[in-house]
């Protein structure tokens, strides 16, 4: 059962990932790379190292998007999409 | 010629040192690109000339991207396949230190978190070092996004000023009211990670982020005259640098002396309590608090460049 779920978190990270790169829209790109870091937390708490996973909870998941959607903020990055 | 050559003449005569404090005002550039003259570059290539070259060297590009990509992916796959397997007992990183680890940790530092005994106490050093890169990453940013007199203008003052405006009229109270309940929960959480480092998985960094994490909430909700009210620049400067100090002081003996597993003839306690474990206790609290003021910086110096 854990190999299975373990198979499934992997392949989460690689898709995560390829489509994080191949996006055109950076807001997007940032929103996928959060859940990325959920993916590994998950991952950490499988592997049995609950101190790394609570980091990655709040560093990854948590502050890296915040400061990520901040900047774009600052460069006008999130108004000037090809969506509106 | 002659005439374009004067003025240049008249800057280098200032002082290196004044021209580097103009600098680092960011009044002149520290030295001048030599760009060749207008007629020059005119005769040197046609702009139909260079078009082609970069088209060429952008097929170029894209060739090579795709193949140091493939093949750094190769190259891991092939390490990957040849790595040991996860947690078997003959793995090289299973060797003495980690056996010492295990065995006398416990005894040695009274933390029952083996991990928070290894980073806090076998290597304090290093983590005395992380904390210290975090200091001066909030330093260096300060540095740069700082809002003071002299970086200021009257433009960005009342754009400011309007955004200070629109946040107090627009209230989002789904928001206020959610983060009302949530934000002590957080807090409390934060708190627990950080007093509990040497008995749960946890410790300073992790609880630090989670409570930097729920000031950066606070602000974004109730805006950022309100954190202001109990955690000001001065606040911040002050839990900052005397939670580095007592760190430092407080394994400066160690440090010196190589640390080579002293007894530093405080009680270690029994294993389980809270109040246990020696200095690992104060050195959580002390990585703790410079985490949370490090995120809440980081976030207060992009939002807005004050904190």
């Amino acid at each position: 059962m854990s190999v299975v779920l373990e198979c499934m978190l992997l392949l989460f990270l690689i898709v995560c990932a390829i489509s994080a790169t191949f996006n055109k829209r950076l807001l997007v790109t940032v929103i996928i790379y959060t859940s990325y870091s959920l993916g590994t937390t998950l991952i950490w708490a499988l592997l049995q190292s609950p101190d790394l996973a609570i980091t990655e909870a709040a560093v990854g998941a948590g502050i890296t998007g915040i400061l990520f959607f901040l900047t774009l903020k600052k460069i006008h990055e999130l108004r000037g999409t090809s969506d509106e | 010629m002659s005439k374009h050559r004067k003025p240049r003449e008249a800057k280098e005569q200032k002082s290196l040192w004044a021209r580097f404090s103009s600098w680092v005002e960011g009044d002149e550039p520290l030295y001048e690109k030599s760009r060749p003259l207008r007629k020059d570059r005119d005769t040197l290539s046609s702009s139909g000339e260079r078009e082609t070259d970069l088209s060429r060297y952008l097929l170029v590009y894209h060739i090579l991207a795709v193949f140091i990509c493939l093949s750094v992916t190769a190259v891991l796959l092939v390490t990957v396949h040849s790595l040991p397997l996860f947690g078997s007992p003959d793995n090289p990183a299973s060797n003495e230190v980690v056996e010492r680890y295990v065995e006398s940790g416990l005894q040695e530092t009274g933390a029952v978190n083996i991990v928070a005994g290894m980073i806090l106490d076998y290597r304090a050093f290093d983590t005395f070092g992380e904390s210290s890169v975090l200091f001066l990453a909030v330093s260096s940013v300060m540095i740069l996004l700082m809002r003071d007199k002299n970086n200021i203008d009257l433009e960005e003052d009342t754009l400011t000023a309007r955004e200070l405006l629109m946040e107090r009229k627009e209230k989002d109270i789904i928001l206020r009211k959610v983060s009302f309940i949530v934000i002590p929960c957080i807090l409390l959480f934060g708190i627990y990670v950080v007093l509990n480092g040497h008995l749960s998985p946890g410790g300073g960094f992790s609880g630090g982020a989670i409570m930097g994490s729920a000031l950066i909430l606070y602000s974004v909700s109730f805006g950022m005259m309100e954190v202001n009210r109990f955690f000001s620049l001065k606040t911040f400067r002050a839990i900052t640098t005397c939670a580095l100090m007592v760190y430092a002081a407080s394994k400066a003996y160690s440090f010196f002396t190589g640390a080579n597993g002293l007894h530093t003839g405080i009680p270690l306690g029994t294993p389980g309590a809270i109040l246990s474990s020696g200095l690992i206790f104060v050195l959580d609290i002390c990585v703790g608090m410079v985490v949370t003021c490090t995120m809440y910086g980081f976030y207060a110096l992009f939002a807005k460049g004050e904190i």
